[in-house]
């Protein structure tokens, strides 16, 4: 990306920030700190992730991102002896408090992995509605659904005449759109996502990011990437993580996104966004 | 790749110089056989000649035993008609002897039927606590013990059923027929509850679960974790996910386990013969009612002291209706596999 693009793409979202920098914290980590077993893996992790916008976690692989992405909506809990400590607030509520129920937070806090992974065995539409079933949360209209949320995944009209096909037809970039879709469709107000680009090619990766654009004006979004130009394009907040060898991963800067790959504090941070380590 | 083999290396390579090539003439006969190049091996030629007629092997014993049976089969007919299959009854004193399988066609799979609305769930409930419940030891622990389970031989699970299964199970069955005897199947006006169907069903249970269990767990355990994260993520239950995303991935694998010990059932004798009370009459339904048929109990049970060529003709033509039953079951389970299979791709 030329300086005269980085400039351009930097104002737009100094815009935009500027309307959002006030709005109220949707989720929040509080000294989170993980360990499989006796292997601790993130130490101290502290992030703010305001309401409606998107917030990049970038860093060299293993260093703890998606591990940390998974602690927001309590999958983590779910690997055999994974533990954590720290506290994440979900609209100013303790999301691992005895009395929340973990399907509840699943639910409110969505998540698209890595490798797009819709239900083999169910039609593209039973793909869309199959977090109504697995969650048994019910809602009224499910064709208004079908259209509502493929619309938004930016797949619809590729897909709209053939909703009773199987999803393992589908390329792998309308997978993973579909699998937003089917994200979007129990309606979370926070959508985290793993890699969610690194499976596909580039149109497919463009209208993924498109999709994340528009979508988040109504979700607040976490997207975990390694693809540096892909945070400057769609993140309004951008998280720099790092792990020193044996030891467990941490932040090191975080701040908007124009700031840490415009001027970055950390000489780390400034090697890093400039591909000399990763 | 094949019309290029002809040309000499260094040829220019364009398609128009291949064409004009003077060898092109002959390139039908200079292809090589790419193939035989990678069993040139001496020994590998052996080796491939040994294996190929172990296949057929197989095969050829697989055509005589239908060809055998077959014609025991149509002798069969030629002196009962088509009575052999659809009546009931087994009279050596007559001249000929007359004979009909119907009962024991049926028992069968009246057996078989029993055996399964017993074992799958208990199977299914005991593959999927080892998957997704137990703790990795103690699933360890249950899969070897379940995998021996498969290994004790009929003769025993027979013996210990006829000594130590049956006097329980009458009770069961009184239990049954007490709370349940409204329901036609749990009907029984004898008060006579050994020998019955149920306890034959039961046993065949017995030897079915392992099969259905060591099947099932392999194909429940190889649920991609691509598919369980995403039903997490989407706020499942154990219940749900199991529901939507498990069973119906494994459901081809699950199926061909079903039929695998279907077929086990169906072809089970020893362990039938100690429990079942054989009767030349057709019990329909009433499974808690002393007496029932089974072809295969029926054969070995009569082999002992059969009364003549014209007797063991029957049985064996009997047998050939078993086998086509068994084999029957066979190619429908790798239909339904392949089926579920390609619809998973």
């Amino acid at each position: 990306m030329s300086t005269a693009e980085f400039e351009e793409v930097a104002m737009m979202e100094s815009d935009l920030l500027a309307a959002r920098k006030t709005t109220p914290s949707e989720l929040r980590a509080e000294n989170v700190s993980v360990w499989f077993g006796k292997r601790k893996v993130l130490e101290n992790v502290n992030i703010d992730f305001p309401k409606n916008t998107v917030t990049a976690l970038i860093g060299p692989s293993g260093c703890g991102k998606s591990t940390f992405i998974r602690t927001l909506n309590r999958l983590h809990e779910l690997i055999p002896n994974a533990a954590l400590a720290g506290t994440v607030l979900y609209e100013g509520k303790d999301i691992y408090s005895a009395d929340v129920d973990p399907v509840h937070i699943r639910l409110q806090i969505g998540m698209v992995f890595q490798k797009p992974n819709p239900f083999p065995s169910m039609t593209i539409r039973g793909n869309v509605l199959s977090g109504l079933k697995l969650s048994g949360m019910k809602r009224d209209n499910h064709d208004d659904i079908v259209e509502q949320t493929l619309t938004a995944a930016g797949l619809w009209t590729e897909v709209k005449d053939r909703l009773n096909h199987a999803a393992g037809d589908l390329s792998g970039g309308q997978q993973q759109r579909l699998v937003i879709a089917r994200a979007l469709a129990v309606q979370p107000s926070v959508l985290l996502m793993d890699e969610p680009c690194s499976a596909l090619d580039p149109a497919s990766t463009l209208k993924i990011e498109e999709t994340i654009r528009q979508l988040s004006k109504e979700v607040t979004i976490v997207i975990v990437t390694h693809n540096m130009q892909q945070a400057v394009r769609v993140a309004d907040n951008t998280a720099f993580f790092l792990a020193q060898e044996n030891e467990p991963g941490h932040i090191v800067e975080q701040g908007l996104t124009t700031d840490i790959f415009g001027q970055p504090q950390d000489q780390r941070t400034l090697d890093y966004v400039n591909g000399r380590f990763g | 790749m094949f019309v290029m083999a002809g040309v000499p290396f260094g040829c220019p390579q364009t398609s128009t110089s291949l064409r004009q090539h003077p060898d092109m003439a002959h390139s039908d006969l200079e292809q090589r056989d790419l193939n035989s190049a990678a069993t040139s091996h001496r020994g590998d030629r052996v080796f491939s000649r040994i294996v190929t007629g172990a296949a057929f092997t197989s095969l050829i014993v697989l055509a005589g035993i239908a060809i055998f049976l077959g014609v025991q089969a149509v002798s069969a007919f030629q002196s009962q008609g088509l009575d052999f299959i659809f009546s009931t009854g087994w009279d050596i004193n007559t001249d000929p002897p007359t004979a009909g399988i119907w009962g024991m066609l049926y028992g069968s799979v009246l057996l078989a039927v029993i055996g399964l609305a017993i074992a799958v769930p208990v199977a299914l409930m005991l593959s999927i606590f080892m998957v997704f419940l137990a703790p990795q030891k103690l699933a360890a622990v249950l899969t070897n013990l379940i995998d021996l389970l498969a290994a004790i031989p009929s003769v025993i699970i027979g013996l210990w059923a006829f000594y130590i299964l049956n006097p329980p199970a009458e009770g069961w069955q009184e239990l049954l027929n007490q709370y349940l005897g409204w329901i036609p199947i749990f009907e029984n006006t004898s008060q006579n509850f050994s020998g019955t169907p149920f306890i034959a069903g039961l046993v065949l249970a017995i030897m079915m679960i392992p099969i259905i269990t060591s099947i099932s767990r392999e194909v429940l355990s190889r649920t991609p974790p691509d598919l369980v994260n995403a039903a997490e993520a989407l706020g499942c239950s154990l219940w749900t996910m199991l529901r939507y995303v498990a069973l119906p991935y494994g459901r081809g694998g699950i199926v061909g386990g079903v039929m695998l010990g279907l077929g086990r059932a169906l072809g089970e004798t020893i362990a039938v013969f100690f429990v079942l009370k054989l009767t030349f009459e057709t019990n329909w339904y009433h499974i808690i009612e002393s007496g029932g048929g089974s072809i295969a109990t029926l054969i070995v049970s009569r082999f002992g002291e059969v009364s003549g060529p014209e007797e063991l003709n029957l049985l064996l033509a009997a047998g050939f209706f078993l086998f086509l039953g068994t084999i029957g079951v066979n190619i429908v389970a790798n239909l339904i596999v392949a089926r579920t299979g390609r619809m998973q791709k």
